[in-house]
């Protein structure tokens, strides 16, 4: 599991797959409400103009997370 | 046959076409109103089908139905308390999954659930099938494909929420998901002790109280401790136990084990229901390839201020005609009441009162029917959610929200917007601090009202400069707002902000009908709450301008006066008339007439120097009457507060004069320049043409130029004018309104004495 990395350092386009959410409370439910668990497969599409937040595409819908957020998620590089 | 009511209520996550689909369910016969103890707008409709009656209930957006937040708190405290016959779960197809996520924790509760399956014609256009009898079977519950756009299966679904309604009447069989090894013996345990005590058996199931113990449902909690204190205390160690397990075995909490296997049965479903036709290569939605453009580093905010700035060209341009109409309108109905009736306190109150204070508020209808159809275009199609992403990290700064952008640009972000519709769009924020942050701040921006007021004095005092002094005062606006925002934010309305787990909906092309629907609720909110408060207020207002009335005496010399200028006008004209005189020996009269008129004036006053001389008693009456006006309201409580007040403002350079204008100033702002050209005897004057009032100004010696500077800060800092005042009030409670009322007023003292007393140290 040495591959993982938080989503934070994740880049534009990498496809990805959630190894795990270190979130708790409010903000890890709300993570959790949108779809994003273990094992859920994401792709950073875009970052706003100052690189805070991230755009990211999940299946079937795109989210926005800051990046803050983002390093409660950790996440591996999906294989194709 | 007796008739039938049923209540539904109308469930569905942000951005699935549930507004939509409301309005289409019940055209727009609708009622709003707040859902008890929180600020979230409730929104009720009727529907006929034959004899039956329906309450169509619409539910705030929500992603799920925990505790956290106001608008999840009133979706389920309706489920639990209203038990709703049956309740209608709008779907965005096109994205399944997340969507039933919803579905299954109302299905927990026991709710019987119509799906809406919404948004077909995109799931097709996606390349996207859905198995819809499949979906309808695994979900136990009847499936509608719908699109609310175009009204497509409306009939159908309230046929089958009228069949649900009757057959099962509110009660439903909940659904049972297994949570895995780890917590499925614990719940059933816990089930077993909540159906014995029959611990909230009236909120819902006993799973589902388990459920939301497991979750750690802080409001769930709460109640099962007042009802039944021992039960409560065994299940909470209990779920303690199971906790501190799972945190050793897989270093994860109770809540995210439920929503992993919640979504682990959702993906199950999805995977026999949803079938992809087409390859994923071609899929890329149209969406992200606009928003690698819309959204990109540079091009972005380009597009985005360029954005706004049209919005403001076309509300305040095409605004501007509509609003000139409804003001000569209500000038002119004011001039007819005048003519019709006799001179009196009634005629007053009725011209200078109700219509002048109603008016003023009716006035701007057309600028925020305009601005709310744009900004509902914005909306609905997607860019609103952008915008917000892209300015969320500088908002952050300030305890502000990314969301927070378009409510304060609205308020005068560019100088010439109101923060009435400003304050109103701050409805999108989800955060009641953030939203209370942002309702607070952006009354500080430089408001169109505002304007005149320092166009006004930069021409007297600035001559040449007035661009420069807007372009500062327009960021000073600013500055102040987002200060204000982090200083109450890190203070009174402190918390953690929201997290910015933002759905960014794919472009959509809005439809007009969902814009005229907006467009019209809005408006006429804000007609019919403001127009009753501000009615009353109108009256204050003109009371306290008008009594007491000057007495007798203090009246007589004006009245004198002005019968010897009329008497002296008539003595000309009579010599006119008697004589019949060549031309040339008339216009020797008449040029007697006027030196005789002229006299008379300059008796009565040095100020209207600068007239022209076609009609000199009407002007010498004029000032007569002017001096009068002058000299009642100074007479007046509100001119005598003024007077009262010039201990406590002349700190800020402001006499008596500034001081009843600036309490005009509460009514409404463009009351401002009014009220001051009145108490410097200037009559009554055109907002717009303020040259007369700019040039007495700049000659007063009592008011130098720092106290022009610190006069500039207090408008754009100070109260609110009161239709803001009522706006804020209905947005987060008379109780934060009526703070910023005191709380600016202050803020603004401080700053206006610091300046004045500054630039009078620095000489």
């Amino acid at each position: 599991m040495n591959s993982c990395i938080t989503l934070r350092s994740a880049q534009v386009d990498q496809r990805l797959r959630i190894c795990s959410i270190g979130a708790q409370g409010e903000l890890g439910r709300r993570i959790r409400d949108m779809g994003l668990i273990p094992g859920a497969e994401i792709t950073v599409v875009g970052k706003a103009p100052l690189r805070d937040p991230v755009a990211l595409r999940l299946r079937d819908f795109t989210l926005t997370l800051r990046n803050s957020e983002a390093d409660h998620i950790v996440v591996e590089p999906a294989e194709r | 046959m007796e008739k039938q009511t049923y209540t539904i209520g109308l469930a569905g996550n942000p951005n699935c076409g549930k507004t939509t689909m409301f309005n289409a369910l019940t055209g727009g016969h609708q009622r709003v109103g707040n859902w008890p103890g929180v600020t979230v707008e409730k929104k009720i409709g009727k529907v006929t089908a034959g004899d039956i009656e329906i309450d169509v209930v619409d539910l705030p957006g929500t992603y799920s139905l925990t505790s956290y937040a106001d608008d999840e708190r009133a979706a389920r405290n309706f489920l639990i308390d209203d038990k709703p016959a049956v309740v209608i779960d709008v779907l965005n197809a096109d994205s399944l999954e997340r969507n039933l996520y919803l579905a299954i924790q109302m299905m927990e509760l026991g709710v019987p659930l119509v799906l809406a399956l919404n948004m077909m014609d995109e799931v097709r256009k996606n390349g996207k099938e859905i198995n819809v009898g499949l979906l309808a079977q695994l979900m136990d519950s009847p499936t509608v494909e719908t699109v609310a756009r175009s009204g497509i299966g409306k009939r159908e679904l309230i046929n089958e929420a009228i069949r649900v309604a009757q057959a099962k009447n509110g009660k439903a069989e909940p659904l049972r998901i297994s949570y895995g090894p780890d917590l499925d013996p614990v719940l059933d345990e816990m089930e077993l002790n909540i159906s014995k005590a029959r611990l909230l058996s009236d909120k819902g199931p006993a799973r589902w109280v388990g459920i939301k113990y497991l979750e750690g449902d802080a409001s769930i909690r709460r109640q099962g401790r007042e009802r039944n204190e021992s039960v409560s205390r065994v299940l909470e160690a209990m779920v303690e136990n199971v906790s501190r397990h799972l945190k050793a075995t897989l270093g994860a909490t109770p809540d995210a084990i439920i929503a992993d296997y919640r979504y682990g049965f959702l993906a199950g479903i999805a995977k026999q229901v949803v079938s992809y036709t087409r390859t994923n290569a071609s899929r890329i939605a149209l969406s992200d390839r606009m928003d690698r453009v819309l959204t990109q580093q540079v091009l972005g905010p380009l597009i985005m201020a360029a954005t706004i700035y049209l919005i403001y060209v076309l509300t305040f341009t095409v605004g501007k005609i509509p609003m000139d109409w409804m003001q000569t309108g209500f000038t002119w109905l004011g001039k007819t009441v005048e003519a019709a009736m006799p001179e009196g306190m009634l005629r007053s109150l009725l011209v200078s009162g109700i219509i002048a204070g109603v008016g003023g508020v009716l006035g701007f209808v057309p600028l925020i029917m305009i601005m709310f159809f744009l900004l509902s275009a914005l909306e609905d199609s997607g860019y609103v959610a952008r915008m917000a992403y892209m300015v969320d990290r500088i908002f952050r700064i300030f305890g502000l929200h990314g969301v927070s952008v378009l409510p304060l640009i609205v308020s005068g972000g560019i100088a010439g917007g109101c923060a009435v519709p400003g304050v109103m769009a701050t409805r999108t924020l989800r955060n009641p601090k953030e939203k209370l942050a942002t309702v607070l701040a952006a009354p500080l921006m430089a408001c169109g009202a505002k304007v005149p007021v320092f166009l006004m004095l930069a021409a007297a005092f600035f001559p040449g400069e007035e661009a420069k002094v807007m372009s500062i005062v327009t960021l000073c606006g600013w500055i102040a707002a987002l200060f204000v925002a982090k200083l109450l934010r890190s203070t009174l309305i402190k918390g953690e902000s929201t997290p910015f787990v933002m759905e960014l909906p794919p472009y959509r092309m809005p439809t007009l009908r969902g814009l005229c629907i907006h467009t019209w609720e809005r408006s006429w909110q804000y007609v019919r709450k403001a127009g009753t408060v501000i009615l009353c207020i109108s009256i204050l207002v003109w009371a306290a301008m008008t009594f007491p009335a000057l007495s007798e005496d203090q009246a007589k010399p004006f009245e004198d006066r002005i019968a010897a200028i009329q008497v002296q006008a008539g003595n000309a004209r009579a010599n006119l008339e008697e004589t019949e005189a060549t031309p040339a020996e008339k216009a020797e009269k008449l040029g007697d007439f006027n030196a005789n008129a002229g006299k008379a004036q300059a008796e009565a006053k040095t100020t209207g120097d600068a007239v022209e001389v076609t009609d000199p008693t009407a002007e010498a009456l004029k000032t007569v009457e002017a001096e009068k006006s002058e000299a009642s309201l100074r007479n007046s409580l509100a001119g005598r507060a003024g007077a009262v007040l010039e201990s406590v403002m002349s700190p800020a350079g402001f006499n008596w004069r500034v001081n009843i204008a600036l309490l005009g100033g509460f009514a409404a702002k463009e009351v401002i320049v009014a009220t001051l050209a009145t108490a410097y005897s200037l009559g009554e004057i055109d907002t717009k043409a303020a040259a007369p009032l700019s040039e007495t100004l700049a000659q007063d010696k009592s008011f130098p130029k720092a106290a022009a500077v610190a006069l500039i800060a207090f408008v754009l800092l100070y109260a609110p004018c009161m239709v803001t005042v009522v706006t804020m009030a209905k947005e987060v409670g008379w109780r934060w309104a009526t703070f910023a009322v005191g709380f600016n007023t202050v803020l603004a003292y401080m700053v206006a004495v610091v300046i004045f007393q500054a630039a009078r140290f620095m000489g």
